[in-house]
C-alpha cells in the first residue's frame, strides 16, 4: 500500500497555527513523524481558511523539502495553487487532484507532463459525485483515455473513486469497493487511491470505520490511500492485511518489517 | 527465447550489490574486488532488466580433509587436500574466489584451534589476491570463539564470513560490523526466517548491502526443488520492493553434491550408474545449474571439472 500521510492540512488547528506564525519546525516535525510511521508520500493542504493559499503552499513545500525527501502530494481544488506548488517543488510531486471534466484533465495532464508529476484524478465531474458503479467507471474510462491521448502513462495516474461519509451515503461504500476491483481490470497499470478519512467525516469513533474500510479496500486491490499514518492500529492492521493477501512475506517481526522493507 | 519475451515485468527494486574484498587503498590487500547482486530481473532475463554482475564460483577449500570424500574427489584434488594453502592457490585456475571452510575447529574433530584457524586464514590471504569466504564449522560455540578472532585478524579485507543463524547471530555479526566484513545469513529453507534474520542483523547495525542469504540448499534429488522455490519466492518479493529479502544468494553446491550417494558410490558398487567420477561431477554441475536459474549469486563448488563446465554455462547465460 502506498501511504500518503494526510496530517499536513490547514484544517488541523496545529497546522493552521504553524502556518500563521511560519513555524517550520512544527511542520517538518509532522512530516518526519509521518515518514517514520510509514508514509510513502505527504499530502500538503493549506486548508480552507488560508488567505493566500498559493503563498502558504509554497512556504509549506519549501519548509518540508529541505528536510524530507518523500514525494509531496499537492492538494488543492485551485489550479493556481497547484501551479504555485509545482513551481517550487523539488521532491517528486503528485497533483491532488483533477476532476474527470475533459478540459480540466487536459490542463492537469499537461502540467503533470511538464513537471514530471503523477496525478490523482477523481471520478467526479460537473454533474457531481456519481451514485452508481457504472457512472464511476465511465468517468474513469474517460480519465484513462484522455491520459492516453496526451501520452501520459497510465502508471502515473491515481484513480480516486471518491469516498463519501458513511453517515451520508452508506449504501455507496460497497459499490466503491466493487469499483476499486473493476478499476484494476480497466487499467491494471493505473493505481487506485482513496481519501480514507472522508468515510468517517462527522461520525463518532471514526478510526474504527477507517480501519474496517481500509482492510476491505485492500482485499479489493486498493493501491494507495491518503490517511493518518500516526494511527498505529490502522497501520498495523494494514501490515497484517498485506500478509493475509500474500502481498508481503511473513516474518516474526512483520510489523517492523512493514516499515523496514520500504526504507 | 527465439521469439523474445512476450510480456516484460516492471520490477520496482534491485537486489543489493555486495562488494567482496578490499584493495590496499580501501584498507585491505586484495588485487581483485568482486561484486555480486544488483539484478533488476529474474535470472538471465536480459531482455527484461539488467544483470550487472555475473554469478561467481568460489572454490571450497577445507582446513582438514573429510574422510568421507569419494575417490573421484580425492584423486582429483590429490595432494591439495593436505595443504589448504596450495589447494586455494590452485583452485583459482577455475574459481573466482576461495571459500575456506574451518571444519577442523569442530569440537568433535578438534583438529585445529583458534590460533591455527587465524594463521591458516592469513596464509591463504597471502597466497591469493582474491577475496575469501570464511566459514565456520556449524558448532555455535566453536564458531563464536574462532570466527571473531579470524575477523579481527583480517580487519579491513572485506571478506564474507558465515554462517549466522536466527539462534546465533550476534557474536559473529558484531565482529563483522566492527571489522568491515560481510556476512552470510543462513535460514533452513524458510523464506520467513530468512527475512526475520535480515531484520535482526540490520537492527544490530549490519548494513543491508553487507548481507548474503544462504537459503540452504539440497543437491539434485535431495530437496533441490524446495530450495529453488524458496529462492524464487524471496527474489520475486525482493524485486517487487522487499528490501529485507533483496540480498544476493550464496549456495553451497559442492558440499551438498558430494555427500549424495549418487556422487559417492563407486563404479563397482553400482555399475549400471556408470563411471563414478563423471557421475559425481555431473551431480555437482546439475545442482549448480539449477541454483543459477533460481537466482544464485555465489556458488561454492568442489570439483575443478565441475567448476569449468559451470563457468562455461555462466558465460552462455550471461550472453545478451
Amino acid at each position: 500500500m502506498f501511504v500518503i500521510g494526510e496530517l499536513i492540512n490547514g484544517m488541523y488547528k496545529g497546522v493552521a497555527a504553524a502556518l500563521e506564525r511560519r513555524d517550520a519546525s512544527f511542520i517538518v516535525g509532522l512530516a518526519r513523524q509521518q515518514a517514520a510511521a510509514g508514509a510513502d508520500a505527504l499530502d500538503i493542504n493549506c486548508g480552507p481558511f488560508s488567505k493566500d493559499p498559493a503563498q502558504d503552499v509554497r512556504w509549506l513545500i519549501e519548509a518540508i523539502q529541505k528536510e524530507v525527501s518523500l514525494p509531496l502530494c499537492l492538494d488543492s481544488t485551485k489550479q493556481a495553487v497547484i501551479e504555485a506548488g509545482l513551481a517550487v517543488c523539488k521532491n517528486k510531486a503528485i497533483i491532488n487532484s483533477t476532476t474527470a471534466d475533459e478540459e480540466k484533465l487536459k490542463v492537469y495532464f499537461e502540467l503533470a507532463k511538464k513537471k514530471g508529476a503523477d496525478v490523482i484524478a477523481l471520478t467526479v465531474d460537473k454533474r457531481g459525485v456519481p451514485q452508481d458503479k457504472e457512472r464511476r467507471l465511465e468517468l474513469a474510462a474517460r480519465i484513462i483515455e484522455t491520459a492516453a491521448a496526451q501520452d501520459l502513462e497510465a502508471g502515473r495516474l491515481f484513480l480516486d473513486p471518491v469516498l463519501m461519509p458513511i453517515n451520508v451515503a452508506q449504501a455507496q461504500l460497497f459499490v466503491i469497493l466493487e469499483v476499486i476491483k473493476d478499476l484494476k481490470l480497466l487499467a491494471p497499470e493505473a493505481r487506485t487511491v482513496v481519501g480514507l478519512s472522508n468515510i468517517s467525516q462527522g461520525t463518532r469513533d471514526r478510526r474504527w470505520i477507517n480501519r474496517a474500510f481500509l482492510l476491505m479496500a485492500q482485499v479489493a486491490g486498493l493501491d494507495a490511500a491518503i490517511l493518518d499514518p500516526l494511527d498505529a492500529e490502522l497501520m498495523k492492521t494494514m501490515a497484517a492485511g498485506e500478509l493475509v493477501l500474500n502481498r508481503n512475506i511473513y516474518c516474526d517481526a512483520y510489523l517492523e518489517a512493514y516499515l523496514k522493507t520500504k526504507k | 527465447m527465439a521469439d523474445g519475451l512476450k510480456y516484460l515485468e516492471k520490477w520496482s527494486l534491485d537486489v543489493h550489490v555486495v562488494r567482496l574484498g578490499a584493495k590496499k587503498s580501501e584498507g585491505g590487500s586484495r588485487a581483485a574486488v568482486l561484486e555480486v547482486g544488483g539484478e533488476k530481473t529474474l535470472p538471465f532475463l536480459h531482455e527484461e532488466g539488467a544483470l550487472p554482475h555475473r554469478p561467481l564460483i568460489a572454490a571450497e577449500v577445507y582446513d582438514v580433509p573429510d574422510p568421507d570424500w569419494p575417490a573421484a574427489l580425492t584423486q582429483e584434488l590429490a595432494a591439495g587436500i593436505q595443504d589448504p594453502v596450495a589447494w586455494a592457490k590452485g583452485s583459482l585456475k577455475e574459481a573466482d574466489l576461495v571459500c575456506l571452510k574451518l571444519q577442523g575447529i569442530h569440537p568433535e574433530e578438534a583438529k585445529t584451534d583458534s590460533k591455527a584457524a587465524v594463521a591458516l586464514t592469513q596464509k591463504v590471504l597471502k597466497a591469493v589476491d582474491v577475496p575469501l569466504i570464511v566459514l565456520g564449522c556449524g558448532d555455535a560455540q566453536a564458531d563464536n570463539e574462532v570466527l571473531p578472532a579470524v575477523s579481527e585478524a583480517t580487519k579491513g579485507e572485506r571478506l564474507l564470513f558465515g554462517d549466522v543463524v536466527q539462534e546465533n547471530y550476534k557474536t559473529l555479526a558484531a565482529a563483522c560490523i566492527a571489522d568491515g566484513h560481510n556476512i552470510v545469513a543462513e535460514s533452513p529453507i524458510d523464506v520467513n526466517i530468512a527475512k526475520q534474520l535480515n531484520i535482526l542483523l540490520t537492527d544490530l547495525g549490519m548494513p543491508r548491502d553487507r548481507i548474503v542469504i544462504n537459503p540452504t540448499i539440497g543437491a539434485l534429488g535431495y530437496g533441490m526443488e524446495y530450495a529453488y522455490s524458496i529462492m524464487e519466492r524471496a527474489r520475486t518479493a525482493a524485486l517487487s520492493g522487499d528490501r529485507m529479502l533483496a540480498m544476493p544468494f550464496i549456495c553451497f553446491v559442492g558440499q551438498e553434491a558430494w555427500k549424495t550417494k549418487e556422487a559417492k558410490a563407486g563404479t563397482q558398487d553400482v555399475p549400471e550408474w556408470g563411471d563414478a567420477a563423471e557421475r559425481g561431477i555431473m551431480w555437482e554441475v546439475v545442482t549448480a545449474l539449477a541454483m543459477l536459474q533460481a537466482g544464485a549469486d555465489i556458488l561454492t563448488m568442489t570439483h575443478p571439472k565441475a567448476m569449468r563446465i559451470v563457468r562455461q554455462a555462466i558465460d552462455e547465460f550471461m550472453k545478451k
